[in-house]
């Protein structure tokens, strides 16, 4: 059973350039650090998306190992990043990132 | 009929990406992530790769969401907190971002991806035995490795949430 036959992986290919593209739009876009953390996610996602799908086509196991590796450092970034995150609030009262650019003081 | 489950999966997966960037209120846009998390895990399924489908419910769905949705809780702000970037900053935005998109859609289109057919796909590579396989037998030193990095994160959360550190 095929059901891979009728998609290219163009379409793949095109899908993840789409959602990688919307997340360096909205880390350009947005001022909230915590709004910019989400949209890098969304970029890890979309090159995730794009591994499994040669994976898959080029029968090789070893993207979507890849895969889960990029999922492992992602939980761990996270966790550092909220950590960092919740600091810088307690010390500025504000996640705002025009507020972050005196790394100096 | 595949090819509609694709479509329809891509068209949630970028509508909800695309209100992850604009919605006002963070919390809206932690649930619009988990929205596109699962159209993501719709389409892992859709490639045949089920374990991948299923870490990606658990970790990102549900731990990494779980904790962005807690910081946001913690942080308590209200929305009219975050003033929005000057106008020249957001067209600057865009403009960058449609670059970006055209000139990977570009790319896309003079590439040949005839070597990735869809002729012999093994419809098996995504299983666990199959995965676990690999996994613990061509990359077993890098999951060990990564056992340290979690190490490593925790001690450094750890550090970093203690009050009197600094």
């Amino acid at each position: 059973m095929n059901t891979l036959q009728h998609i290219p992986i163009n379409l793949y290919i095109l899908l993840s350039a789409v959602l990688f593209s919307i997340g360096v739009f909205g880390v350009l876009l947005r001022r909230n650090a915590i709004i910019i953390f989400m949209c890098v996610e969304l970029m890890l996602n979309a090159v995730n998306l794009l591994l499994v799908a040669f994976s898959t086509y080029l029968s090789d196991a070893e993207g979507q190992v890849f895969v889960f590796f990029i999922m492992a450092v992602a939980a761990a970034e996270v966790a550092v990043g909220l950590a960092i995150l919740t600091m810088i609030y307690r010390n500025t009262g504000s996640v705002d990132i025009e507020v972050l650019n005196k790394l100096k003081n | 009929m595949t090819i509609y489950l694709f479509y329809f999966l891509s068209f949630i997966a970028i509508i909800s990406a695309l209100l992850v960037v604009v919605s006002k209120n963070p919390v809206n846009s932690v649930l619009f992530l988990i929205m596109t998390f699962f159209a993501i895990a719709g389409h892992y399924v859709l490639l045949n790769a089920q374990f991948l489908a299923a870490v990606h419910v658990i970790v990102y769905a549900g731990a990494i969401m779980v904790l962005f949705l807690y910081v946001i809780m913690m942080m308590n702000f209200n929305k009219e907190a975050e003033p929005s970037k000057t106008t020249l900053s957001q067209f600057i935005a865009v403009i960058a971002g449609g670059i970006l998109l055209i000139t990977l859609v570009g790319a896309v289109r003079v590439f040949d991806v005839r070597f990735a057919t869809t002729d012999n796909v093994h419809t098996a590579i995504g299983t666990v035995e199959n995965l676990g396989k690999v996994l613990f037998s061509k990359f077993l030193f890098p999951f060990e490795i990564s056992s340290l990095l979690f190490l490593t994160a925790m001690v450094g959360v750890v550090l970093l949430g203690k009050k009197n550190t600094y």
